[in-house]
């Protein structure tokens, strides 16, 4: 015990100060005020692994770690759809996932927002669109932001995540709220 | 006979070393095969498909004393090949993968499906023919025949393909009685994503891009493999920097993912200081990663004929610099955990794998080692520049969660310890030299020690530049059937905890 709680202590808070929203991220429309009054606050993600090679399952992991520190910014994971307000979307979405991915948007309540994540979440990517792949997730469901990159850093996947978050032309009081949020935290 | 005898008449094939090709008739098929598990040759690879045109083929990988044995057996039209699962447990899904994707078929009992849920016709062959038909959208449901447990108390639980946590697409059939696994019983294939027939659609010296995302954890070490098959089959000899670069690479792929799974399997104990430590660490690791080569994953970094970036004194810098923070850090953690009795309470025989079983099913890379299989490619079976740098093979015996974390401790110190040694190694040389395409119908394969096993691939030229079949070969294949047996007579709330231990690739086993 003495050990571990050394350790803490040696180590002290590692944690960075959160990228600006990109709206260049963007696909859709802005979310509405009194929606993201609500989503503002407090931000529950459900990520589906619709066919990726991984890569952008290892960036996602990484917004938890201490250094990114997700949970910092009162965005957290959940492990239902019915608790989520944000699909985070991976991979080209494959023909064997099409099924899983169209009950998973269902089951999440409105208002949801979608992100699709990495080159072939935006595109399909390296493996395109054929027998065995949809290509896009918006092929599948409706998108509002698509952050590109093999794998996108997590630095631009928080990005986009805070794009969807944040009102067109209206970013710097919501991320303000976010960072303040992660300086209470801290 | 022994498998020499097969070797000695086996012609030479270009990209690993020391590799041959052997074409077989039907009747010795299963003779060579019954005399490698004799010898106890494991099963590399098994598929479908590759030949001159038109021919229909399956083949074979197994790794004998010598070397590697790629056994190729014609298959006349809607004509069987003898099966193998009586001899290589293995080869059931193999076998099966390959009948979905070809319509060759072994003669072995279990005809299910495995890549094919229902995204495609039975009849369509999505290798070897030109066209397939219009995909239907979205897909209607199929019923997959899981095998049924009967008996009192006994229910089913079932869970994915979307799971509770950031975790790749699969299903998980578990046949309880209370919280004791009695079956468990995976389908994959959700990640299905066409690889192999993507491949034929590319060109030769662009194929690596998508090896390196068959299985995006193992990025350098698909795309090391295919270009080791694809340099031995242009004549290609790799520059002495190119080659200790890439391994440089591969045990910073190794160290990254060990780390990640070092965390995370203490997490899943109910360890979360675990977690934010070695994910802290990881992630130093990865920005110096990013520093020395200009990405955090390697996807692009082993192209053709080397690497696409050199490494400059600034980058062998960061490096250095992580390794000594890692050098540092990792003994400490390790203290904390070994000393952490809730910890070795969960990890302690939990998900055993025995050696006998091991043998049997095949287990095979890090998880193999935990279970006392002594096999690592990196000092069994060395490729450029490995037999140069004295890998100690670490290996443990209990087969159990500690058995497979005290083996990726071990490999992390390894690891740390090649990085500095090819640091300090590195002479100046061209670290890329471009490579011609290889003579239409050239047949090569490659051979890498990845972070989770050996990772196989099978490559065949075609006209003009194209790829005419690859098969890219992932050692999830082996090891997800022992991890079935694994859990038996565990209990449910232990399934994360010994499913994160091995840490198996959805995406390297669906295609």
């Amino acid at each position: 015990m003495w050990k571990t709680l050394r350790q803490i202590a040696r180590v002290g808070i590692a944690t960075e100060n959160p990228p600006p929203p990109d709206e260049s991220l963007r696909t859709a429309h802005a979310l509405s005020e009194e929606v993201l009054k609500v989503l503002g606050r407090a931000l529950c993600i459900r990520h589906v692994d619709a066919g990726s090679c991984n890569g952008c399952e290892l960036e996602i992991h990484a917004l938890n770690n201490p250094i990114y520190n997700l949970e910092g910014l009162g965005i957290r994971f959940v492990a239902s759809p019915r608790h989520a307000d944000m699909l985070l979307v991976s991979g080209p979405v494959s023909r064997n996932m099409e099924v899983a991915l169209r009950r998973t948007y269902e089951a999440t309540p409105h208002p949801k927002l979608v992100v699709a994540l990495g080159d072939c979440g935006c595109t399909g990517g390296i493996f395109g669109t054929g027998y065995a792949t949809c290509g896009a997730v918006s092929q599948v469901i409706p998108v509002d932001v698509a952050v590109p990159g093999c794998p996108p850093t997590p630095t631009r996947i928080l990005q986009g995540i805070l794009t969807a978050l944040t009102q067109c032309g209206n970013r710097s009081s919501d991320l303000s709220t976010a960072s303040s949020k992660a300086g209470h935290a801290r | 006979m022994p498998l020499r005898t097969w070797w000695g008449a086996a012609r030479e094939l270009a990209g690993a070393p020391r590799a041959r090709l052997l074409a077989v008739a039907p009747e010795s098929w299963r003779e060579v095969m019954q005399d490698a598990t004799a010898g106890g040759a494991p099963l590399l690879a098994l598929w479908a498909g590759n030949g001159a045109p038109h021919q229909r083929a399956v083949c074979a990988a197994l790794m004998g004393d010598a070397g590697v044995l790629v056994i190729w057996l014609p298959v006349g039209d809607g004509g069987e090949y003898p099966g193998i699962q009586d001899l290589y447990p293995a080869a059931n899904r193999m076998q099966r993968a390959a009948a979905d994707l070809t319509g060759i078929r072994s003669s072995d009992p279990d005809r299910r499906p495995w890549l094919r849920h229902s995204a495609w016709p039975a009849d369509a062959r999505p290798l070897g023919s030109p066209s397939m038909p219009p995909p239907v959208s979205p897909p209607p449901i199929d019923d997959y025949a899981f095998v049924r447990v009967l008996g009192e108390g006994v229910h089913e639980v079932a869970v994915g393909p979307v799971h509770a946590g950031t975790i790749e697409p699969g299903h998980f059939r578990f046949s309880v009685v209370g919280e004791k696994v009695l079956r468990l019983e995976e389908r994959l294939g959700y990640a299905h994503k066409g690889i192999e027939r993507r491949f034929s659609e590319l060109g030769l010296l662009e194929g690596h891009r998508l090896a390196a995302r068959v299985s995006g954890d193992s990025a350098v070490a698909f795309s090391w493999a295919y270009c080791q098959a694809l340099e031995g089959m242009a004549g290609h000899d790799l520059p002495a920097r190119a080659a200790l670069l890439r391994a440089l690479a591969l045990e910073l792929e190794r160290c990254a993912n060990h780390l990640g799974d070092l965390g995370a399997i203490g997490n899943d104990a109910g360890f979360a200081f675990g977690l934010a430590q070695f994910s802290r660490l990881k992630e130093h690791l990865l920005r110096a990663t990013l520093q020395a080569f200009g990405q955090r994953y390697l996807l692009d970094f082993i192209v053709p004929g080397g690497t696409r970036v050199d490494l400059d004194a600034r980058g062998a810098a960061a490096l250095d610099e992580a390794m000594a923070l890692l050098s540092r850090e990792v003994p400490r953690l390790r203290d904390i955990y070994d000393e952490h009795a809730g910890l070795r309470d969960r990890f302690a025989e939990a998900g055993t794998v025995t050696l006998d079983l091991a043998v049997r099913l095949g287990l095979t890379g890090l998880a193999g080692r935990a279970s006392g299989q002594a096999f690592d490619l990196r000092v069994d079976h060395p490729w450029p520049p490995y037999a140069g740098l004295s890998v100690k093979k670490c290996v443990q015996s209990a087969g159990d969660v500690l058995a497979r974390v005290t083996v990726r401790f071990d490999e992390v110190r390894e690891s740390i310890r090649l990085v500095r040694r090819i640091l300090s190694d590195l002479d100046p040389g061209a670290h890329v030299i471009p490579i011609p395409d290889p003579d239409p119908g050239v047949f090569g394969v490659g051979l890498v020690e990845g972070w989770r096993g050996p990772v196989f691939v099978a490559l065949e030229a075609g006209e003009g530049g194209r790829v005419r079949r690859c098969h890219p070969h992932d050692p999830s294949w082996q090891n997800w059937p022992v991890l079935e047996h694994a859990i038996i007579g565990n209990i449910v709330p232990d399934f994360p905890l010994i499913n994160k231990s091995f840490n198996l690739s959805y995406s390297g086993q669906d295609l």
